[in-house]
């Protein structure tokens, strides 16, 4: 095989690749858009003029977010989510952490 | 007979004696051992190089006759049937007909794919990008095999060691270069076991610190249906695209379905536990058995050490500019960083990018968006030995 040979092999490998990944990101879209639940924004637009009752929140950051750590290791933190998310057989991304603290006695 | 005798014969017979017949069982003896404490005591991927180096120094251990690549070539060759392997050959002769047949790494990927959540990839589908990105590894690595001379069946499968996926590399090797499957094998998992020092110098060169301070937004949420119709849909297409995937990938989503479908849990644990330790030990054992000195001690596995080494750099590489394609085009909301998870190595890859993006700025936690991309990086790899197949396997 020669070495133009091999390239036009690799191009072409490598945009099979791409067309069967994009292919599927297409479809998680899809899957996105007609698998889902209700989406939160939903149930706001049906009441959309009553302000709400409870003092407006921010959301909570989360695992992928700001997370505030008082006398805790990044590395520990990372290790205390991940166990909390094994311990509750919760993926990490449906999980919301606010700050982890390290308590001395 | 005298009791010189008897010891002579007894001499002659021992694989001490066999030893002596050619230096390079020694070399390999030595290379099991370092291999053995680098799994045991360095824990680089322990639960497969443990096997392979084990594999490897029974085969090297003369006179054990547990495996015999004599036979396997006369098998390839059409002289021999399967029966006969079965009838002559040794343990490992037997156990590595499940490599033969693509069995072991189909069933490793059924407990792969138990194991895996695809949440992560349904949350960002652009992962999916990376993942595809990171297969450049596998084929610059194929181009400069071609260039050094190698065969195309054997370029391709060198190639694949980029893929950074153990058993899609074992997969293809068996099917196009069989007698290349110990040092490919080799070369993967032990790339995969320091995928923490190859990747983070090209992860530095390749962003600047300003990247990798960014701190990407929380995915949103997958519901359980989608995750359900993930591994179906995927099957499908995929399979419709590139039949030739079809055990690899169609036992990665079987695994997957088992879990995520919620009502097959036994099945799920069974594949992720039981099955996987048993296939584990199978696959890893034979696998190493066909690192015998007389095939395993060439130029060829050198070449192939090195060219795995760039494939995987590649692969990083490659990952890591569609990243900062996305961090340009996003507006700086992606971290770069979460590219070179694209590489398929799960989970090592992507704590690799939570790491760095660690030490750039200590509240960044991209792991969970870097498993996106890591197991996009499975299934791209799949795709990329499958079209490798369909091309060299014939």
């Amino acid at each position: 095989m020669t070495f133009a040979e091999a390239l036009l092999y690799s191009v072409v490998g490598i945009a099979v690749v791409f067309f069967a990944l994009v292919l599927l990101m297409i479809i998680c879209k899809i899957l996105l858009a007609v698998g889902g639940e209700k989406k939160p924004e939903a149930a706001k637009a049906e009441a959309p003029a009553a302000p709400a009752p409870e003092p407006v929140r921010e959301p909570a950051p989360g695992s992928a977010g700001d997370i505030k750590l008082y006398d805790t290791d990044p590395r520990d933190a990372a290790m205390i989510m991940a166990i909390i998310a094994e311990e509750l057989k919760t993926p990490l991304n449906e999980l919301r952490f606010k700050s982890i603290r390290e308590v001395r006695e | 007979m005298s009791i010189g005798s008897i010891l002579s014969t007894l001499w002659e017979t021992s694989g001490f004696y066999m030893l002596m017949a050619d230096w390079r069982q020694i070399v390999m003896i030595a290379v099991a051992c370092l291999l053995l404490y680098m799994g045991l005591v360095k824990k680089f991927e322990p639960l497969l190089l443990v096997g392979i180096a084990f594999g490897m120094l029974l085969t090297n251990l003369p006179g054990s006759e547990m495996y015999h690549p004599e036979l396997w070539d006369a098998y390839i060759a059409g002289t021999v049937r399967l029966t006969d392997i079965i009838h002559d050959g040794g343990l490992l002769d037997i156990l590595y007909i499940g490599v033969k047949a693509g069995i072991y790494p189909s069933l490793i990927f059924m407990g792969v794919g138990a194991m895996t959540d695809f949440g992560p990839l349904l949350a960002n589908p652009k992962s999916l990008l990376l993942g595809a990105a990171a297969q450049m590894g596998i084929f610059v690595a194929f181009l400069m095999a071609i260039l050094l001379g190698f065969a195309p069946n054997v370029a391709a499968a060198i190639g694949i060691i980029g893929g950074a996926d153990g058993p899609t590399a074992i997969w293809l090797t068996s099917k196009l270069a069989p007698d290349y499957l110990a040092p490919i094998a080799i070369a993967a998992y032990s790339y995969m076991a320091l995928i923490p020092m190859i990747q983070p110098p090209v992860m530095k060169l390749l962003t600047t610190k300003e990247m990798r301070e960014v701190k990407m937004e929380q995915l949103r949420p997958v519901s359980k249906t989608q995750k359900v119709m993930f591994p179906i849909v995927v099957t499908i297409f995929v399979c419709l695209l590139l039949p030739s995937v079809a055990p690899l990938l169609g036992c990665l989503m079987l695994g997957n379905l088992f879990t995520e479908s919620g009502i097959t849990d036994r099945l799920s644990k069974t594949a992720q536990n039981e099955m996987m330790n048993i296939v584990t030990i199978f696959l890893s054992t034979s696998v190493g058995a066909t690192a015998r000195y007389d095939r395993f001690l060439t130029k060829d596995t050198i070449m192939i050490i090195v060219l795995g080494l760039i494939a995987f750099e590649f692969a990083t590489m490659g990952g890591l500019l569609i990243g900062r394609l996305m961090y340009r085009l996003s507006g700086g909301k992606i971290n770069p960083l979460i590219g070179s998870a694209g590489v398929s190595a799960v989970p090592m890859a992507a704590r690799v990018s939570q790491k760095v993006g660690q030490e750039a700025n200590p509240s960044n936690f991209l792991l969970m968006h870097a498993m996106g991309p890591n197991v996009a990086g499975v299934i791209g790899s799949a795709v990329a030995a499958g079209f490798l197949l369909a091309l060299f396997g014939g």
